[in-house]
């Protein structure tokens, strides 16, 4: 690979890779992300490339590889470009099927995706409403990109906002024009990135500064940042370098977790690819501007996401937040003046930069700029990540995007910014999805986890599982982070087992706001949120659960009893299905359910056939 | 110099002060576990919180992690403050009943119930023995260990670390059960925290899940002294 010496060679080599591609010849790109290779990918790369070489088609159709592109209800899927067939849930031999259609030219449209209300095939992929109802401008590049080739990346326009702000040479430019665009922080908290920047840039450390990209994404159910890692590593590193160039900056790191094998790997070939080309290190496209950056992996800790609590994970301690003031931009890490921002953020700095701050301050709105990723899963038909513009409100994004409940049960509830966040309710679904919006509701933004639930979901369920999450995952330095999340579980596991008094919500409630007062760092001040929010909407069901003993939603077990109804017709399946032998009937004859042996497991109800298995 | 107002009244520190430290230069009472002179501030027990701000941003914090900062208004008593204080005495309570300097400050803080489902551990986790450890006895010979509701005290892999010398500082901080081991007299280890009627460590069997590092420890020596 050949060094880049100026911001002249970068753009030469930019033409260069633009002219030499034709862009009439058809290209098949296949989702790799992790969720494309775990629903099968790999298999579907195999069978493309060796039938691409068998019927010597390499000349003919391109191939491209790329991460995830949002729509992971469909894994694995293609997209044919130019011209934008999508091809959902692909087999292989389905595969074959789409490389014989686009030899030919044509369009597999059998294999096509199927609009779900009228099963018509939908041609092209920007119809499809899932697609159409997004504003995508960070997501849009994974699918341009090989994330293991930087030519890819520069070809399609990458590292021109480095270079423009190395041509312009000016390193407060760069701060106005973030702080212009009003991009706030992606990682949950929102403090605006351009004011974090200038704080960091007025710091005067002898021994350097720090910035860092913090990848530590825990959440359950929550994997923007990682698409984004694995899909688009260079916009990341992009962005610090831009970052560093902006605040003087000597070290950049990027904490990722180890529980992410692909995002690694992609990042350290883009880090080493971006240095032998001379974008990274030393003398950076010949300006005499220096800036590397370092791979930390985590432990798996989650607290580790916490910025204090990062930072002390980087310099090789134990993983426990400490008290702010001082800030990390004032002490960081080993006492340097660091600034941490999250992937997202770090990936919408080149988009800032190329596209003009006035550009990107329009998307949005007021205070809220830009767009988010969310990571859109739980019960909804269409699970993936939607990039939509701050401000959409949560009804567009589950029912519009996200096509509305799967099966025949409402959706009851949204959560909201991972173990703490809160749950919004349907009636709540007009809010508007931004930082302000969402803290006044009792939520959080967070990084951007969005779990669905429908009827079937019970609250107390969902707060007790979080606080097992929490309970778990705090760190333990705050007695009453670390005992107040244990209390909380136990009130709420007495709750789902019926032993709940009514001294016991009031109990929680105290107990909540207390935790919620009372820790140090981010994750204790939220831990209790699961709770209040549930609390403060479905108090009604936890009310049910002590005074009625029952669970509406069937999930409490030792709340609800299994039986079988007139509908049943003898057929004997739930009988083979009980793994306790609870279940007795003869053919054609109702079955009946022995409640001491019943150990509510729902075998019986998911597989008749007969809805005759009812929760009660 | 930083001047700041705690409940009200002004008062000057210098840089770096704690308000904790700031608090008690004016006599303003502020109870605390975790906390003792000579030792990095930690902020572990929260029993120190005092409110700072005012209206909506009004925030609690930890009184000896939180530094003086110009014109802060602090208050040490106010009723979250109080209330908060209240109910992290009686998740103490609910931890650790045993201890006599638990027992003290609920008692002083007016606590009647205890609501939760009663444990009986032997630690909180406040981090004095092994601040007092690494930074008092330059030992480093116990550290915490996992982290949430698995979180521990030990020396690595559980094996008496040979950093230790047995200085017995660890237990002289302790605020759980400080006066387990403490005395080596016989009559006067009878524990009023741990209400034991004999020495604890003399039957052993009783105890063996305890935390004690000290191995054999004072008062076992002192009765093998006696017979001996």
């Amino acid at each position: 690979m050949e060094r880049l010496r100026s911001i002249e060679d970068l753009e030469a080599l930019r033409k260069r890779l633009i002219s030499g591609r034709d862009p009439s010849i058809p290209t098949i790109v296949i989702t790799a992300g992790t969720c494309g290779q775990a629903s099968g990918a790999n298999d579907l790369i195999r069978i493309t490339k060796r039938e691409l070489l068998e019927k010597r088609l390499t000349g003919k159709i391109h191939l491209r590889i790329t991460g995830c592109h949002g729509f992971c209800e469909m894994e694995p899927s293609v997209l044919v470009e130019p011209y934008g067939n999508f091809y959902p849930k692909l087999s292989i031999e389905g595969m074959s099927k789409v490389i014989e259609a686009v030899a030919k030219g044509e369009v597999a449209k059998d294999l096509l995706y199927a609009d779900p209300e009228t099963g018509e095939a939908v041609e092209k992929r920007s119809d499809i409403p899932f697609y159409k109802s997004q504003v995508r401008t960070i997501l849009d590049r994974l699918e341009q990109i090989d994330p293991i080739r930087i030519a890819d990346y520069i070809e399609t326009g990458g590292y021109s906002a480095l270079a423009k702000v190395l041509a312009k040479g000016k390193s407060a430019w760069v701060i106005e024009e973030v702080k212009a665009s009003g991009l706030r922080g992606r990682g949950g908290a929102g403090f605006p990135t351009g004011v974090k920047w200038k704080l960091l840039s007025k710091q005067r450390d002898g021994n350097g500064k720090f910035l860092v990209c913090n990848a530590d994404e825990g959440d359950p159910g929550a994997y923007m940042d990682r698409s984004v890692l694995e899909g688009n590593p260079h916009s990341i590193i992009e962005g610090m370098i831009i970052g560093a160039y902006g605040t003087g900056a000597t070290e950049g790191v990027i904490y990722v977790r180890n529980e992410y094998p692909l995002a690694i790997k992609h990042l350290i070939i883009a880090l080493r690819q971006a240095r032998e080309q001379g974008l990274l290190g030393e003398d950076i496209l010949g300006t005499g501007f220096s800036f590397d950056i370092r791979l930390v992996r985590g432990a798996g800790a989650f607290v580790c996401g916490e910025e204090t609590a990062l930072m002390r994970s980087i310099e090789g301690k134990m993983g426990e937040p400490t008290q702010r003031p001082p800030y990390p931009v004032q002490k960081g890490i080993d006492g340097r003046p660091t600034a941490i921002n999250n992937v997202e953020t770090w990936a919408n700095v080149p988009v800032i930069i190329a596209g003009g701050a006035k550009k990107f301050a329009k998307i949005g709105t007021e205070g809220n700029s830009g767009t988010k990723i969310f990571s859109l899963v739980g019960k909804i038909r269409n699970t993936g990540l939607v990039e939509v513009p701050m401000g959409a409100t949560i009804e567009e994004i589950i029912y519009s995007v996200g096509g509305g409940a799967v099966g025949d049960k409402k959706i009851k509830a949204v959560q909201t910014g991972g173990p703490s966040g809160g749950c919004i309710p349907t009636a709540r679904f007009d809010l508007s999805i931004d930082y302000d919006s969402l803290t006044q509701a009792g939520s959080i933004m967070g990084s951007g986890g969005m779990i669905v639930m429908d009827e079937g979901t019970c609250m107390v369920d969902v707060a007790k599982y979080f606080m097992n999450f929490l309970k778990d995952e705090s760190c333990g330095k705050c007695f009453t982070c670390r005992k107040g999340t244990q209390r909380m579980y136990e009130i709420l596991d007495d709750i789902s087992k019926g032993q709940g008094t009514s001294e016991s919500i009031d109990l929680l409630e105290e107990l909540a706001n207390v935790v919620k007062d009372t820790t140090m760092c981010g994750l204790g001040q939220t831990a209790a949120n699961p709770v209040l929010s549930t609390l403060r909407y479905f108090r009604d069901e936890y009310v049910e659960h002590i005074e009625s003993k029952k669970c509406r939603a069937g999930v409490c077990k030792e709340l609800i009893t299994y039986s079988i109804n007139d509908d049943c017709t003898g057929c004997m399946v739930c009988v083979k299905a009980c793994p306790e032998g609870a279940i007795t009937g003869e053919k054609k004859k109702l079955h009946v359910i022995d409640q001491e042996k019943c150990i509510k497991c729902g075998a019986c109800r998911s597989v008749c056939k007969f809805d005759a298995v009812d929760v009660t | 110099m930083v001047t700041l107002f705690i409940n009200d009244l002004q008062v000057s520190v210098e840089d770096g002060t704690t308000l904790l430290e700031a608090a008690k230069f004016l006599g303003f009472p502020i109870p605390t576990l975790c906390h003792m002179e000579g030792l990095t501030p930690y902020g572990a027990c929260r029993l120190c919180v005092v409110e700072i701000g005012e209206g909506p941003r009004a925030k609690l914090v930890s009184s000896c992690t939180y530094p003086a900062e110009q014109g802060l208004r602090v208050r040490t008593a106010s009723a979250r403050v109080v209330k908060a204080r209240k109910m992290v005495l009686e998740l103490l309570l609910a931890t650790c009943p045993q201890s006599k300097i638990i027992q003290d400050l609920a008692a002083a803080h007016d606590l009647r119930q205890q609501r939760f489902k009663q444990e009986y551990e032997d630690c909180i986790l406040c981090g004095l023995c092994t601040r007092m450890c690494e930074e008092q006895m330059m030992a480093k010979a116990i550290g915490f260990r996992g982290r949430g509701e698995n979180r521990s005290l030990g020396t690595p892999f559980d094996i008496r670390s040979e950093e230790c010398r047995l200085c017995g500082g660890c237990m002289y901080v302790c605020p759980a059960c400080q006066l387990r081991c403490t005395y080596n007299e016989p009559e006067r280890a009878v524990c009023g925290g741990c209400a034991n009627l004999s020495p604890p460590c003399l039957e052993k069997d009783q105890f063996d899940d305890m935390m004690c590092y000290m191995d054999p420890c004072v008062a076992c020596e002192q009765e093998a002294e006696d017979k001996g």
